[in-house]
């Protein structure tokens, strides 16, 4: 990480229990900005928590959430405000079925943003323009293959200009086929200069286009560095095993 | 007499049709005033305890669901005569017409919540997610994108109960409300025979066989909960 | 308050129509265990006779069930207690009763039943015919049971509404249990016997209200 630039996003001591059980036990974590931060690890080892978690989406038990220096965590943050700059792209899409693409990509726009239809529409075919789906904007969902679904989800978020985006698992919806779709919109994204914090399983794209992998396990982060380290010369066992696990299937 | 000839002369009198069809045709008129005003208010009042119990507070959600489960499980004309025969009795006195208005409503907006609730349940939760993720506010959502899914659902069964809701207005005749049946009833009672009847049976039909013709055209084209 | 309490929550009042309401409650019961059987079996010919290949006979029963769902049951029910004299048949109030509200209820427990058998798959007949079934077993022992778990809670919902329908036998003076409580409230001048026949349904039906929410939200998700 680059020491001389400040985090865009910091999180510091984050806990989160459901119940009994503690799926985030104590994360630090600071992303730079332009930063591309892959985080990879077990299924239920808190990853996707942790993502969440970074906009509210679930509270936290406790910890600290900073965006651009603003605490997200007090009560006089306006979180709706705040979640306008933290884009979120989902492994099920979400798009809503009852609305267009464009209609998709422009809702927050209009009422959150306060845009009037002309500007979000402009703002909104940009943004479908960005993930190469303009041709769509009157399309329905269930009139669009995954990859596009997920590409214009990733509009939707992207139309908002947000400072930091999160991708839960983005293609692992996905079929194989439209995997590189996707893959190539997010490429370009961080080619654009955009900070993203990416929960996923495409290894391979980690390891070429991530700065940083951070391995979790068990809701703490075992350990992090750069996908070169973190593949091929893992410190712990556990991220060794993980490691070994995936090249083996 | 043969027997056609004794069966029209009951039940298809022409000089009695023409003489009550100014009066069934009053209660056509009334009959279709009050479903309206049920249907509308109803409606609305059931939709708006939806939203309510979306917010999820406990104490008022629980008195949601006693009011609408002591409304659905008590048959209306029971209410009808409750509200109709005790309200006076403390001081309280509304128009029959207001009575049947008042307690059809309440009914329909009792099944109606159920209906609409079960439809914001069935709206994934991912829908919520996402919105709130780009900011909208949870009413924002619930208007913009949860509600529209939910009542989409919601159409086929909310249409079937209303017209099964709206069909009761018939039961004020009971409390002397001049619609259809009261109108058929009199008549006939006048008249000594049962072509007023006949009338009125047929005013219902012509009346309601469009809208359960329309129920079952949204059945087919919703496919609610079918497997 | 007083007042209130005195109209509709007046325990002596309760007290002393109560044997008269236990009558009427005797009446419901057997209109109840009269109607719903016959509806039953009744909506199941319907549902059978609507899926009928033959193209006349399913329009047709679609038509009846479509007729009957359109007419308002005390429609009905006048008219076949009041209306059918005048074409020489006399009925008396049970059995006029039981006719209005099993054409009624039929409709009804008919296009359930309809409802829940296309729910079930074509490969469900196609695999059970294929093994040697016959049509009437591959009916009654792999379409049927499925399509009733389909649909179970519009089923319970219906009885539910056959139960309330009984009240309105009253209007044609069967004396079943809103028919007493409210003769006592005629005599009486006082609605408290009505509220304690509305407490019986309560006591009756809620149970079952609770279950067709919980049915409802298990098919649900």
């Amino acid at each position: 990480m680059d020491a001389a630039r400040p985090p865009i996003l910091e999180v510091r001591g984050l806990r989160k229990s459901f119940g009994h059980s503690e799926v985030l036990r104590g994360i630090d974590l600071a992303v730079a900005p332009q930063e591309m931060v892959f985080i990879i690890g077990p299924s239920g080892s808190g990853k996707s928590t942790l993502l969440r978690c970074c906009n509210r989406l679930e509270e936290p038990t406790s910890g600290a959430v900073h965006l651009g220096g603003v605490d997200l965590m007090a009560p006089s943050t306006d979180i709706n405000a705040m979640r306008r700059k933290i884009g979120m792209v989902f492994q099920s899409f979400n798009l809503y079925p009852h609305m267009t693409a464009l209609g998709n990509v422009t809702l927050a726009l209009r009422k959150v943003a306060a845009r009037s239809r002309t500007d979000a529409e402009t703002l909104g075919m940009a943004a479908l323009d960005r993930v190469g789906l303009a041709a769509k904007a009157k399309s329905y969902p269930g009139e669009l293959s995954g990859g596009q679904q997920q590409r214009v989800a990733i509009a939707r978020a992207l139309a908002l200009e947000p400072t930091v985006m999160l991708f839960d698992e983005p293609t692992s919806a996905l079929d194989p086929e439209l995997v590189g779709s996707v893959l190539a919109v997010m490429r370009e994204l961080k080619a654009a200069g955009m900070t993203m914090l990416v929960v996923s399983h495409e290894m391979r794209f980690a390891r070429d286009a991530a700065d940083r992998v951070i391995f979790m396990d068990h809701g703490v982060i075992v350990e992090e560095g750069a996908p070169d380290q973190i593949f091929a010369k893992p410190r712990e066992a556990r991220t060794r095993a993980f490691i070994a696990g995936l090249t083996r299937s | 007499m043969n027997d056609w000839s004794r069966f029209v002369e009951a039940f298809f009198k022409s000089n009695l049709i023409e003489q009550y069809l100014p009066s069934i045709l009053q209660g056509v008129v009334t009959t279709i005033e009050i479903a309206l005003a049920v249907v509308v208010t109803g409606l609305a009042f059931g939709l708006a305890l939806a939203v309510v119990r979306s917010f999820e507070i406990r104490p008022l959600n629980v008195l949601i669901i006693i009011l609408v489960d002591i409304l659905r499980a008590l048959p209306p004309l029971v209410i009808v005569l409750i509200v109709y025969f005790g309200l006076p009795n403390v001081g309280v006195s509304i128009p029959s017409f207001a009575v049947l208005w008042l307690v059809l409503s309440l009914v329909l907006a009792a099944f109606a919540e159920e209906i609409f609730w079960a439809g914001i349940l069935s709206v994934p939760k991912g829908q919520w997610e996402a919105a709130r993720s780009t900011g909208l506010s949870f009413l924002g959502t619930l208007g913009y994108i949860v509600l529209p899914q939910a009542v989409r659902l919601t159409v086929p069964p909310i249409t079937n109960r209303t017209v099964a809701i709206t069909k009761n207005t018939a039961l004020g005749t009971v409390i002397g409300v001049p619609e259809i049946l009261n109108q058929a009833t009199t008549a006939q009672s006048f008249s000594g025979n049962a072509t007023p009847l006949m009338m009125g049976a047929l005013a219902y039909i012509i009346l309601f066989i469009p809208v359960v013709a329309l129920g079952r055209y949204l059945e087919t084209r919703f496919a609610w909960r079918r497997n | 308050m007083e007042a209130i309490i005195q109209q509709f929550f007046n325990l002596d009042i309760m007290a002393r129509a109560l044997p008269l309401v236990l009558a009427g409650l005797r009446q419901t019961l057997l209109l109840c265990f009269i109607v719903i059987p016959l509806g039953l079996v009744g909506g199941l010919v319907f549902a059978l006779a609507s899926l009928s290949s033959s193209r006349t006979v399913r329009w047709s029963m679609i038509a009846a069930i479509d007729f009957f769902r359109a007419v308002p049951p005390l429609v009905l029910l006048i008219f076949v207690y009041s209306g059918l004299p005048f074409a020489g048949i006399r009925l008396s109030p049970l059995t006029a009763v039981a006719v209005a509200f099993f054409l009624n209820t039929s409709s009804y427990y008919g296009e359930i039943y309809r409802a829940g058998i296309e729910s079930v798959g074509r490969g469900q007949w196609d695999a059970a015919r294929s093994t040697g079934l016959s049509a009437v077993s591959t009916l009654s022992h792999v379409v049927l049971p499925q399509a009733v778990r389909n649909v179970l809670p519009d089923l319970v919902s219906n009885t539910v509404e056959v139960v309330k329908l009984t009240s309105i036998a009253s209007v044609v003076a069967l004396p079943e249990l809103l028919y007493s409580a409210d003769m006592a409230r005629s005599v009486t001048f006082n609605a408290s016997p009505i509220v304690l026949a509305a407490a019986i349904y309560l006591v009756m039906l809620w149970p079952v209200v609770r279950l067709i929410s919980r049915l409802e939200r298990r098919m649900a998700s």
